[in-house]
């Protein structure tokens, strides 16, 4: 038990998937402007990464091995984005509510890379299932944390003075700097 | 070699098989008419309408919330089909969506100008110069093109003419349409 807890707190805190590892950048700068958005964005990438975190470990255990190594980054994608669909497909059906929050994220998270980087990481380390369960329920968690955290921090900031010049993006890269620089005090905590 | 072919065809192949039965098990019915309309629109995702694109404009559309006329690209021959289809008034299309017009200038013809006045107190920012019964003119580097002084003059002798794009007053264009927050 206490391993999967160490799991959680490593990959949310400590080896943060975005701001220590730095994946996942494009929804972090892309769906961050407002609060609502932010969080329909990590519950749809929560969702997704556990499952193809534990889809992808069946795959590169009992379908690819130590021999078609080199075919986990290939298969993985087609397996995430099947995952993706799949999961698009079942939410319309069965929670018009979810996927009216959900719904336009699920396209977006097949070309998230968080969600293609932790099943390899998954694979690298050599996790069992239950451990790549946890991993990547971890990860979504950092993941949508800190783009919580930052759509916070962005609202706030369409209100304050900023000068001219570092209006818009400028600023956004500066936060997501500082904040990254927080988390680094992390480090040392869990491996 | 073969068994890597093998099973990367297997990963596809049962991917392809879940998903295909997905689709049919899963199948959502979408409102019949939001599928009529999109098949009207042009489908060029210009998003002018104000919309995101075709889908989005044709479920406000089937929901009531916009009007058939807002689409410029399909022209009025779409408004008329979508009217007939919906069973509605046809519109000529909404002056909001309309092309803005080109940046212009007033031009007084100075043959008809008769020295009125009146178009040099309608003009908001001092373009033009003349004085009673004298001949007027229009400040070009002045004129901000507002139209404000056509209705005054009493001899229609105020034209607004284009201004041709050059190198020197080209500039990056707005979004004619802001898009509505999804």
């Amino acid at each position: 038990m206490e391993q999967y807890l160490l799991i959680l707190v490593s990959t949310v805190f400590v080896n943060n998937i975005v701001m220590v590892k730095v994946l996942g950048l494009c929804p972090f700068m892309g769906v961050s402007r407002k609060l609502e958005t932010a969080m329909g964005m990590g519950l749809a990438t929560t969702f997704v990464l556990t499952l193809a975190s534990g889809a992808s470990y069946l795959i590169n255990r009992y379908l690819l091995g130590p021999d078609l190594a080199y075919l986990t980054t290939l298969s993985f994608i087609v397996v995430i984005a099947g995952i993706v669909q799949l999961t698009e497909m079942v939410i319309r059906k069965t929670s018009p509510m979810l996927y009216q929050v959900l719904g336009i994220y699920l396209p977006l998270i097949t070309t998230n890379c968080a969600v293609l980087g932790i099943p390899l990481l998954n694979a690298q380390e050599k996790h069992g299932f239950v451990e790549s369960l946890f991993f990547g329920a971890g990860g979504a968690a950092g993941f949508t944390l800190v783009l919580v955290l930052f759509a916070a921090m962005r609202e706030r900031l369409e209100g304050a003075d900023v000068p001219p010049v570092f209006r818009g993006s400028a600023i956004a890269m500066i936060t997501a700097g500082l904040m990254s620089l927080a988390f680094m005090g992390f480090s040392g905590l869990v491996r | 070699m073969i068994t890597a072919v093998l099973v990367v065809a297997g990963i596809a192949v049962v991917l392809g098989a879940l998903l295909g039965y997905a689709a049919i098990r899963f199948r959502v019915e979408g409102n019949p008419v939001v599928q009529e309309i999109d098949k009207i629109l042009p489908q060029t995702q210009c998003g002018q309408c104000g919309f995101a694109g075709c889908h989005p404009y044709a479920e406000a559309i089937a929901e009531g919330s916009a009007d058939i006329n807002r689409c410029p690209p399909g022209g009025e021959r779409n408004i008329r089909r979508l009217a007939d289809l919906l069973g509605v008034e046809f519109k000529p299309l909404s002056d909001e969506v309309a092309e803005p017009k080109p940046k212009s200038l007033a031009v007084i013809d100075e043959s008809l100008c008769i020295g009125c006045t009146l178009c040099i107190q309608a003009c908001p920012v001092d373009a033009i110069v003349g004085a009673s019964k004298q001949m007027h003119t229009v400040i070009a580097s002045e004129c901000t093109g507002c139209e404000l002084c056509l209705p005054p003059c009493p001899v229609d002798c105020i034209a607004m003419v284009p201004i041709e794009e050059d190198l020197g007053n080209w500039r990056w264009k707005y979004p004619a349409n802001p898009l509505k927050a999804a």
